[in-house]
């Protein structure tokens, strides 16, 4: 066990399935002499040379498609889009076709492609820069969407996703990267299930990625008050695991829901619509939502922390939901 | 580049060879036609009669380990790089027996042993994917090449800049290939494009660049084993655009307001199969009953091909699900 970083880990994650494997290379935007925009592939292009870690021109649907393409010709590329927000400009290769090629070609070709991506708000990058666009691509048959939250799953959920033969998407919460724990390094995790990080009997509170930190703090708080309240991290938002959901919701009879993403037809909705379908009678009260206002997400430091999830905001729903 | 390894010899054999192909393309797709106002076939269908020769002259210069990757306009590549007749038309009819198990339809014939990936209906969205094919060959040093087909109408897209830039920065083995059929849908190029010379567009990007008459079934093959020769030694990608024209509407749906009759008729005039059966012909390479015996065995193609097709079965609904993703695998 070593104390390492999220970002350590990631690199530390790199590093092993690079030397494992001589399909897997890296590409994207200043992964290479930069070191990566957020340090995460700093020192691999010394070890590995630049034709495994390959810097890109700024040219997200190229370099996102030849990714796919090369997965497709049976290569282990990691593609490395610096920010969720310039997806966008890729996302006619995410959608088109790493996700339709499995079924459109008959079951022919398939795309072991892995697209690592920043996800989220709170550094006052203002609109453009601030997007947590993870759900989106949970709405997509074909491709797996992970959001690790902890430095364990940051490390430990890169080679499982290698070994996926479909494409896997990976958001990282930028404001994740600094944070430490003492994990096995490159030690692999399930990439199915979600995971229960804190034990409650009164109240579900279901999240993932940047926002598990606030939960559980959030949890903590409503323990003074007497509310046991059980934190579960998704892990996995695409296929997303019921099951884990249903049983805590089961025995606790409450659930909130606390998604960086905007309200409106989000993964918190689809969260919420699936414990309605399976878990209705289990209810005692309303399923409540705290989501990032609907809103570009403002630069002043206020109005940015106004527009995002917040410990108080998901202890005040904690106690609006439980009455007390 | 030697000379030598781009030459075409025009002997009665290979004249044989591309009068056939061509053929074969465009009876094939004039059942097609046929077919679809029958309502067997549905969806989409965008035909390539009036373009065969730049599908059949590029693909003279193959390996059958190169890869291709077309648009949604790619009956005519799938029929010259290998996949069978039976498979496509069974994929037009909806039915398992197709080239993609029946799920593509028209615009997505895939067929993973002639290495045919698509069949892509998004302008421009092929073009990354063959740079990265390509850049799989050169990591792993094969010598193999990816030719990419596209219409003049991708130009105006990003990914054609991005793809071309990239292709060209990395050394990629790719030919691009554009079918520069003067109409993007009923979008004319000269009121989409501020250049409208596309190969000027990718000399910008530091490959060798050409254009060809895309109505000389012969020039688009010189041009293109030239292109291949160079790639195949390891010089990095080339640009290769065919002027050509498309003698039927867009897809079946399209009334053709944006072009004049006389402008079609006029095209029509110097066809690739026209021109090049008229050629063979003169020159005594071919005899009349060689088209006659051509035109028979084609025939029975098609009409096989439909009895395939016909015949074929659909895929159980149970199979909804199937290949979505792997673990959902039948």
């Amino acid at each position: 066990m070593t104390e390492i970083s999220y970002r350590e880990a990631i690199c530390g994650a790199i590093r092993s399935a690079m030397l494992e494997d001589e399909r897997v290379f890296l590409m994207g935007e200043d992964v290479g002499h930069y070191g990566g925009c957020y340090a995460v592939s700093k020192g691999l292009l010394d070890e590995f040379g630049p034709a495994r870690i390959r810097d890109t021109p700024l040219s997200e649907s190229a370099f996102t498609g030849a990714g796919i393409g090369a997965a497709i010709a049976g290569m282990r590329p990691i593609v490395e889009v610096m920010t969720c927000n310039f997806s966008l400009l890729a996302l006619d290769q995410i959608m088109n076709t790493a996700a339709t090629i499995r079924h459109m070609s008959g079951g022919q070709f398939h795309v072991p492609v892995v697209i690592r991506m920043a996800t989220g708000g709170g550094r006052q990058l203002a609109a453009q820069h601030s997007h947590s666009l993870e759900g989106w691509f949970g709405h997509i048959p074909g491709i797996r969407v992970l959001a690790p939250a902890t430095v364990e799953d940051a490390g430990g959920m890169l080679g499982p996703a290698l070994d996926d033969p479909d494409p896997v998407l990976i958001f990282e919460n930028a404001l994740l990267y600094g944070n430490t724990a003492k994990v096995e390094v490159s030690h692999a995790v399930d990439i199915d299930s979600a995971a229960v990080r804190k034990e409650g009997s009164d109240l579900t509170l279901v999240t993932y990625g940047g926002s598990l930190g606030k939960t559980i703090s959030a949890a903590q708080a409503l323990s003074d008050y007497g509310i046991e309240a059980e934190v579960i991290d998704l892990r996995v938002l695409r296929p997303l695991d019921d099951s884990t959901i249903l049983a805590s919701v089961a025995k606790t009879r409450r659930c909130i829901i606390i998604d960086e993403g905007w309200r409106s037809g989000s993964i918190s909705a689809e969260i919420t619509t699936r414990i309605i379908e399976q878990g209705f009678w289990d209810l005692d009260a309303p399923i409540a939502r705290v989501c990032s206002e609907e809103v570009p997400i403002p630069y002043p430091a206020h109005l940015e922390e106004a527009a995002l999830p917040s410990v108080a905001k998901i202890v005040a729903a904690g106690h609006a939901v439980m009455g007390r | 580049m030697s000379d030598a390894r781009s030459k075409v010899r025009l002997d009665r054999e290979h004249c044989r060879t591309l009068l056939h192909q061509m053929l074969r393309i465009r009876r094939f797709e004039e059942k097609c036609a046929e077919l679809y106002t029958q309502q067997k076939i549905r969806g989409f269908l965008h035909l390539y009669i009036g373009e065969e020769a730049v599908a059949v002259g590029v693909m003279q210069a193959l390996r059958p380990d190169d890869a291709v990757v077309a648009t949604y306009r790619e009956h005519g590549h799938a029929l010259a790089k290998g996949v069978s007749a039976n498979a496509i038309m069974a994929e037009m009819f909806g039915k398992q027996e197709g080239c993609s198990r029946g799920r593509g339809g028209s615009m997505h014939l895939f067929d993973a042993e002639t290495r045919f990936y698509g069949g892509n209906a998004i302008v421009g969205g092929g073009l990354p994917l063959a740079v990265g094919l390509a850049l799989a060959d050169k990591l792993n040093g094969n010598d193999r090449v990816t030719v990419c087909y596209f219409g003049e109408g991708a130009a105006a897209e990003g990914e054609f800049h991005e793809s071309l830039n990239l292709a060209a920065l990395w050394d990629l083995p790719v030919l691009f290939v554009c079918e520069n059929n003067l109409y993007a849908m009923g979008t004319a190029l000269d009121i989409s494009e501020s250049e409208t010379d596309i190969s000027a567009k990718a000399s910008a990007y530091k490959m060798p660049s050409n254009w060809v008459d895309g109505m000389d079934v012969v020039a688009v093959e010189v041009a293109a084993r030239r292109a291949i020769a160079t790639i195949r030694e390891g010089a990095g990608p080339s640009f290769l655009e065919c002027r050509t024209y498309r003698f039927r509407a867009h897809s079946m749906y399209d009334p053709q307001l944006y072009r004049a009759k006389e402008e079609v008729e006029q095209w029509k005039g110097r066809g690739p199969i026209k021109r090049f059966r008229e050629w063979a012909l003169t020159a005594s390479e071919l005899r009349e009953k060689d088209v006659e015996a051509i035109e028979a065995e084609i025939a029975r193609e098609v009409s096989e091909a439909v009895a395939f097709a016909e015949a074929g079965t659909l895929e159980p609904v149970e199979n909804l699900l199937c290949d979505v993703v792997a673990e959902r695998r039948a």
